[in-house]
């Protein structure tokens, strides 16, 4: 579904991608690790459009489709969602009307008709009680006041409701106590269908005891450096990331 | 600019009080006599340095000092704007109280008298000489002194002692005129002791000629009384409004005012809000949403002459293309006003790099015991948020819209009536869309 060739991005003028190739089928899950500064949030950034990257070199197609050219709503509309690794609040944007305006834009793309009022609602429970969420969050601004684990629930809340082909979940185990990691991965893995596809970005090997990936690659220096199995990141966890810093930068 | 004025008043003095009442005349010539000390209000002056008012003042308006009547028949003009409010409806036409009710007004309820200014002077002086000037002809301001010279007539509400009314007032300034044209009216609102009223204000312009109005309104809200003020401006960019609202409130009162600028060419709002009594509660919000060229300079001062008075203070700002807003927050806390607690927030939108917003604080606190607090900021629309939602599929423009709604919504909550509110919302969402840059059914504004 998603193939990324020899992708170069910046900020500000400094590279961050340095020549990134990766190839995602659905069913599957990857692991994205790698030390800080690597370029694992860069990756997320350009994949979902935010501007403040500038893209070099390289193409990056989704389905077949220019994923480069798509606005970050139309990537948003055929199926790739990005768990934020620091959710915005929205002050004075209720979690309700921000969801319909999404569901049914995502609807309209589709040529679909906007959702019926009860449609709106059993779904707003139905993925609600998916990841635990507290009613009352649905009625409160968008993010406004949540907890950090209460935030990263939210992203998954979005995530079911829009239910996405991609879904790519940046640092989603940051600053979660184990309880909340549990809930969310618990989430992301009854979500899991054989036709979508998800992209782990994280630090640490912790939130892959919940999310097995089919795939750990470890991005370094703005590459992906090596790939290799489930038991790539237990050996990360084991051993860090010097070794792998070593064998490239002795290249 | 002012001696046209000078001598239009010095030859037309008899003919302007003939069609006024004694009351009002009573205080003409010392207000006109301010008038030509104080002249019109220069960006020079401290309280006016966000006004700029000398172009819109030096165009040659007609006036009606003879009180010619103007031939329209406001109910067939005046789609209200409010569907599904319920109120007592009346007219002000340029600066004349339209005499001809409608039936439902006639059930107001007993001893409530809504009307003309000029009439009630005239059948029940009483009831005006204690008020009619008390705030107004102390003011320093040459709009205001300018107003008691040339005003002949406005809107009278006197709330009885006790009496609720059960639906608000409804007044609607219809500006109707074939040359460029100037109003000068003066409201005048008593709440009793235990009374409580809303009034709704609307302004409304019908032709496409340059109208300036310079309205002033006295409140005076009593023991006990609730009163709440909205004010909702929808008229075409080449009209100016000049309008000063003063409020003195007695002990225990509670009043709510809410300014709104949808549309409009060059506002000027100057309110001035009295504590007199202790345990007084006061809200001011206001909101403003202006482009193209439009200028709005809200003036506002809420003194605290008394303990335990409460006053709280909302104003937020979206301003497009090369708009520009100015604000004061004035807060005068009297030395003997202790516990008292005001807090005042004024925040703005730029759109663009090429609108402007000026705001500046006032806070004199004589008091030691209060709590106070202000805060005003200036910035563009949160990119971060922005991106947030179309990552969720919401387009750049919808995620504008949310954004800009949710920055208005929480002036737009302190609307007590709901219908009113449900249409303002509405309003606002259209007027942020860009489909309402000009007022329902108007051909005027480009």
């Amino acid at each position: 579904m998603l193939e990324i060739k020899n992708l170069h991005a910046n900020i500000n003028g400094k590279e961050i991608l340095k020549g990134l190739d990766l190839v995602v089928r659905p069913g599957e899950i990857h692991a994205i690790m790698g030390p800080n500064g690597a370029g694992k949030s860069t990756l997320a950034s350009v994949l979902t459009g935010n501007q403040a990257f500038e893209v070099t070199k390289g193409n990056v197609t989704f389905y077949g489709k220019n994923l480069l050219e798509l606005s970050p709503e139309d990537r948003s509309r055929e199926g790739i969602f990005l768990s934020f690794q620091y959710p915005v609040e929205i002050p004075g944007v209720s979690m309700v009307n921000f969801m319909r305006a999404a569901l049914n834009e995502h609807r309209k793309y589709k040529n679909l008709e906007p959702i019926s009022a009860t449609d709106f609602l059993r779904t707003m429970r139905e993925k609600k009680e998916l990841v635990e969420m507290d009613s009352k969050l649905a009625n409160r601004s968008v993010n406004e006041g949540f907890s950090g684990g209460e935030k990263k629930r939210n992203e998954i809340f979005q995530m079911a409701m829009l239910d996405p082909r991609l879904s790519i979940l940046d640092e989603t185990d940051s600053g979660l106590d184990i309880d909340a990691l549990r809930i969310v991965a618990s989430g992301v893995n009854k979500l899991k269908r054989p036709d979508n596809a998800c992209i782990v970005i994280t630090h640490y090997q912790r939130l892959l005891d919940y999310i097995v990936p089919d795939f750990v690659h470890v991005l370094y220096n703005g590459r992906i450096v090596k790939s290799g199995g489930k038991e790539l990141a237990l050996e990360l966890e084991e051993r860090g990331y010097d070794w792998i810093k070593k064998e490239v930068d002795g290249e | 600019m002012e001696q046209q004025y000078i001598d239009l008043y010095n030859q037309h003095r008899e003919s302007i009080k003939k069609h006024s009442a004694a009351v009002m005349n009573n205080m003409r010539d010392a207000s006109f006599e301010m008038f030509e000390e104080l002249r019109f209000p220069t960006a020079a002056l401290e309280n006016y340095k966000y006004s700029d008012l000398k172009e819109p003042l030096s165009v040659d308006y007609g006036l009606n000092i003879n009180r010619i009547t103007i031939p329209v028949n406001p109910y067939e003009v005046f789609k209200c704007d409010v569907p599904g409010i319920a109120s007592y409806l009346y007219f002000v036409v340029n600066d004349a109280f339209y005499p001809i009710n409608e039936p439902r007004n006639n059930t107001l309820p007993e001893g409530v008298i809504i009307g003309s200014l000029k009439d009630v002077a005239n059948t029940h002086p009483e009831l005006l000489k204690n008020y009619y000037g008390k705030l107004s002809t102390s003011k320093k301001d040459g709009l205001v002194a300018f107003n008691g010279a040339f005003a002949q007539d406005g809107f009278f509400m006197y709330v009885p002692k006790n009496v609720k009314l059960d639906k608000p007032v409804q007044l609607v300034n219809i500006m109707r005129s074939d040359v460029d044209f100037m109003a000068n009216s003066h409201n005048l609102i008593i709440l009793e002791e235990g009374a409580k009223a809303q009034l709704l204000v609307c302004d409304h312009t019908m032709d496409d000629v340059r109208f300036l109005s310079n309205r002033v309104t006295e409140v005076f809200v009593g023991q006990n009384a609730t009163y709440e003020h909205y004010k909702l401006e929808n008229t075409h960019n080449k009209t100016t409004n000049l309008a000063t609202l003063l409020i003195d409130q007695q002990t225990s009162s509670n009043v709510l005012t809410n300014v709104i600028t949808l549309h409009n060419g060059v506002t000027r709002n100057t309110i001035e809000i009295d504590l007199d009594g202790e345990h007084c509660e006061t809200l001011l919000c206001g909101m403003v949403i202006a482009d193209k060229n439009q200028q709005v300079d809200n003036f506002s001062s809420i003194i605290h002459n008394k303990p335990n008075g409460n006053s709280r203070e909302l104003f937020k700002y979206v301003l497009d293309d090369t708009a520009k807003g100015g604000f004061t927050g004035k807060l005068y806390v009297a030395k003997n006003a202790q516990k008292t607690s005001a807090f005042q927030t004024n925040r703005n939108i730029l759109l663009k790099k090429t609108a402007k917003m000026r705001t500046k604080p006032q806070l004199e606190i004589y008091a030691d015991d209060v709590k106070c607090s202000h805060g005003a900021t200036i910035g563009q629309l949160d990119e971060t948020a922005k991106f947030y939602m179309q990552s969720r599929g919401i387009s750049e423009s919808e995620a504008k819209l949310l954004l800009m709604s949710a920055f208005t919504n929480d002036v737009i909550e302190n609307i007590r009536i709901p219908a009113l509110q449900d249409r303002i919302k509405m309003l606002v969402e259209k007027r942020l869309r860009g489909e309402l840059s000009k007022c329902e059914g108007c051909v005027i504004c480009q």
